[in-house]
């Protein structure tokens, strides 16, 4: 075992130690002198947050299954190692070597939320390497950013070298290979940033240039060199049951988020509701091989030997093959005594059968995701699910022994009028009604029912067809958040059912970077040189220091937020292609408007464009024939 | 089917004394599933694993002298099975031994009587007078009265009967190393650096956590009497098999 990078007498006097050392169960150790191409894997959040995230452990597993690549990983230090590091220079390392980032090749930083951007500058900063692209040379890592965010890399693109676009199964070895290359005929690392930005896949914010118009929209958005691509198109692997995925995936000491083994069923989701932009982005839907899931169900339960399993997708429901894997899943597990921790399921009678199979009845709770309060807002969101199939599957659920319901909604959906708002009273007032009707009292386990119904402030991204809608101001937002409060306290239910909200101010921020520009950058920078840091985290987040970085930068929050695009606006992030166009986008923004539904991808093909990439959900029998109609031009009109 | 009692032995090093005990709890759980033991479960709708661990080690600390008693459906050898555990360890942490307890023997938590510490001083820190000598007559008080804070409070008293010896050996490097032998039950549990800054204060020196390296050498069971002890290393009390 190597040297630890903390001396003793920093790592006890600092919360959670086992943070910094590395040395658990899995992880990578080689020999950098036999390998060629050293890179960190980091996740800009706390150690626990980090660990949780499959991505990471996809990819540490597969640049480490490469020969000639050692990856390690890297998290942001919590702020009392953070201070410490700044007072004693000490440079940031990697877990696995405990050797400074800054003398690795490549520094990958995944970005899954807007809050996490001052941590970004947090790790380069600690790393030792300058936070803009342009002051760095070959004595620095390449930094690379990947992950949702990266669909508007526009506010943090000064920060990073390369951005990779998509799924990272697909690209990076020819990234590496490229890379070695450069580094052996010597040439510039311009020139190395150059031919990385001709890789599909890949984006090079410094080859654009973008000009603005005189009321601040984007003008055009050119690259500045020829041979350098006008649009990037997202990286996909179609081939999601024979790719990489880890079978020995890493065991922390301490406890984490998502502390067991995490399976990933399928990526992508027929729904297509509205203001969901994982939805959009990885489309089309493609399943694993329920056998193959099955075998490395196994082998990490083994190889871990965590003590629970989870399943990972969107809309698990929907993958076809669910009930022959929960049956596999149940019967391993029970021989093994492991816990099967499950998705939301739709709440029906096989996951109501499974639920009672795999929780205790009395402890868990069902939950339900309206996302509106009435029926009308719930079209405009696409939002599947109706008044009926909640209170049926309630009642079902009640008479099954459940006597907790949790209930999500988001407030400041485009078009949303007081009756939506009050329409998330009524449906909880109508839940526990339903309650009291199908459980007589001397069954009552309990005695009673305990609703919790909880408000998100619904933000736009891109790439979503609310990508033009406006997002409320905080007061709005408040203001909301009371009148749902006072619908709650109206009912004649009102004393089973508690409801929580958040603060609107990080709301606001988030909705500001989601839809940024590249003038953003200048406030990052700011609030992070006043000291913002760990913004996701509430007890740490200053919104008055935010405040003040927009001000003195000049930026207008409201331009980003309140403000409704029209049809033509050309978007900070209209040079990416995710796959889904923006005319299906705009059809989709314009059927909300008119409160019409769209059916799922298995129902019936909306032409979104993601059939392109030749395979999933668009390619199962009865689509296929759609699918190239579309392609052909016709649209198709919505008829249900 | 009766259970059987194991006593398992490791020890702990290196980046290891940075896990505190519910964690180093939590990574064996996970060991013995990967390591394939025939671990038996608890009832009840979350099953666990039977295990009870001896005394718990400071984070900072490193020990030779580790225990965990484990109930299993079957077993193999005693070299087999620290085999097999050794292969699922992560640098750091050592299996030094499995042994079969019979059915009667307290569980690894109510046997503990004392514990071995080896403490050196961290360069740099060591004390400007002559800490060799000084801890003899340190030792040879009649008592050693101490305030002791709890959570709840601040409790008087002497240390001297809870430490079982005290002495200063030659350690491999040619430097002094003080051994001490204290009470480690659950009812009188001493920690080492508590007998440290009694014995640094009362020479006039400040005291910091961060000075020592301390390592736990063994823990022990009392297998005499109560009036005439016998004290034996936890292992002892099990069987090679």
């Amino acid at each position: 075992m190597g040297k630890l990078a903390l001396k003793d007498e920093i790592l006890l006097r600092i919360e959670k130690p086992a943070r910094y050392i590395g040395n658990e169960v899995n992880a990578v150790i080689k020999d950098k002198n036999e390998v060629d191409v050293r890179m960190a894997m980091c996740f800009p959040d706390v150690y626990e947050i980090g660990m949780s995230h499959l991505g990471i452990q996809i990819l540490y597993d597969m640049f480490n299954r490469f020969e000639d690549v050692w990856c390690e990983r890297v998290y942001s230090p919590w702020v009392d190692l953070d201070r410490i590091m700044r007072e004693e220079n000490i440079p940031l390392f990697g877990l696995e070597s405990q050797e400074p980032v800054k003398d690795l090749d490549f520094l990958a930083i995944t970005i899954q939320y807007e809050m996490c951007y001052t941590n970004i500058l947090q790790i380069l900063d600690l790393s030792q390497i300058p936070l803009c692209a342009k002051d760095r040379t070959w004595e620095h890592p390449i930094v690379i950013g990947g992950g949702p965010c990266t669909y508007n890399p526009e506010p943090i693109a000064e920060f990073f070298d390369l951005f990779y676009i998509g799924e990272g199964e697909t690209r990076y070895r020819e990234l590496l290979d490229l890379y070695k290359e450069a580094r052996r005929e010597g040439v510039t690392r311009t020139e190395f940033l150059r031919r990385a930005a001709k890789l599909p896949g890949i984006y090079v914010p410094a080859f654009y240039q973008v000009e603005y118009k005189e009321n601040g929209t984007i003008q055009s958005m050119k690259p500045v060199e020829e041979g350098i691509p006008e649009t990037i198109r997202k990286e996909i692997e179609m081939e999601v049951s024979d790719t990489y995925y880890p079978r020995k995936p890493i065991v922390p000491f301490i406890k984490v988020t998502q502390d067991r083994v995490v399976l990933e069923i399928q990526r992508g989701c027929i729904r297509g509701c509205r203001f969901c932009q994982a939805g959009q982005l990885y489309r089309p839907v493609r399943e694993r091989d329920v056998d193959m899931l099955k075998e490395y169900a196994l082998d990490m339960l083994k190889n871990t030997g965590h003590e629970e399993i989870s399943l990972s997708s969107l809309s698990s429901s929907d993958y076809s093959k669910l009930p022959e894997l929960i049956d596999f899943l149940i019967e391993e597990c029970r021989r093994k005594n492991i816990n099967i921790s499950l998705p939301s399921l739709r709440i029906d009678a096989f996951s109501l059968d499974v639920m009672s199979k795999v929780q205790d009845v009395r402890k868990s709770s069902l939950t339900f995701a309206p996302e509106a309060g009435s029926q009308r807002l719930r079209d405009v969101i696409n939002k599947g699910l109706t008044e009926s199939v909640i209170l049926e599957g309630a009642a079902m659920a009640f008479k099954g022994g459940w006597t907790r319901v949790k209930l999500y909604f988001m407030l400041g959906l485009p078009t949303e009028t007081e009756e939506d708002i009050k329409g998330i009273g009524d449906l909880c007032n109508k839940i526990a009604a339903v309650f009291f009707e199908t459980v007589p009292k001397e069954q009552r386990v309990n005695g009673k029912v305990q609703i919790v119904a909880s408000t998100s402030f619904f933000i736009p991204k891109p790439f979503t067809p609310f990508q033009w809608a406006a997002m409320c101001t905080k007061e709005e937002f408040l203001d909301k958040a009371y009148a749902t409060r006072t619908s709650i306290k109206e009912q004649l239910n009102q004393k089973s059912i508690k409801y929580n909200w958040h603060e609107a101010d990080v709301s606001v921020l988030e909705g500001v970077f989601a839809r940024g520009d590249r003038k953003i950058a200048n406030v990052i920078l700011k609030a992070y040189e006043k000291g913002c840091l760990f913004d996701a985290w509430s007890e740490y987040f200053q919104n008055g220091v935010w405040m003040e970085a927009f001000e003195e930068c000049g930026i207008d929050i409201g331009f980003y937020t309140t403000r409704e695009r029209e049809p033509e606006e050309i978007f900070p992030w209209d040079f990416l292609d995710c796959g889904i166009t923006k005319e299906f986008l705009l059809r989709e923004w314009k059927k909300a408007k008119s409160e019409t539904v769209s059916p799922n991808c298995r129902i019936q093909c909306q032409g979104c464009g993601a059939n392109r990439f030749g395979g999933g959900v668009c390619f199962e029998e009865k689509n296929a024939s759609i699918g190239k109609e579309l392609e052909s031009g016709k649209e198709l009109e919505c008829r249900i | 089917m009766q259970n059987m009692k194991l006593r398992i032995k490791f020890a702990k090093s290196g980046a290891m004394r940075f896990i505190g005990h519910l964690d180093v709890m939590r990574y064996f759980q996970k060991a013995i599933r990967r390591a394939g033991i025939d671990v038996a479960y608890s009832e009840g709708f979350s099953p666990h694993q039977i295990m009870s661990f001896a005394a718990p080690l400071g984070v900072g600390l490193e020990s030779r002298g580790e225990y965990f008693d484990l109930e299993v459906h079957s077993y193999t050898s005693s070299e087999e099975m620290k085999e097999r555990l050794n292969q699922v360890m992560v640098p750091g942490m050592e299996i030094l031994s499995v042994t079969l307890l019979d059915e009667h023997t307290k569980n690894a938590m109510a046997s503990v009587a004392a514990a071995a510490y080896s403490v050196r001083f961290r360069d740099g820190y060591e004390p400007k007078f002559d800490w060799v000598s000084q801890s003899a007559l340190f030792y040879a008080k009649p008592s050693i009265p101490v305030t002791k804070k709890t959570k709840k409070s601040e409790v008087q008293l002497d240390l001297k009967p809870s430490i079982y010896s005290m002495e200063v050996r030659e350690g491999e490097d040619g430097r002094p190393v003080l051994y001490l032998l204290v009470d480690a039950s659950s009812s009188g549990n001493i920690k080492p650096a508590l007998v440290m800054e009694t014995f640094l204060k009362e020479n006039g020196e400040d005291f910091s956590d961060l000075s020592l390296l301390i390592t736990r050498e063994d823990t022990f069971t009392n297998a005499g009497t109560e009036k005439q002890p016998r004290l034996v290393p936890l292992e002892e009390v099990g069987k090679s098999f």
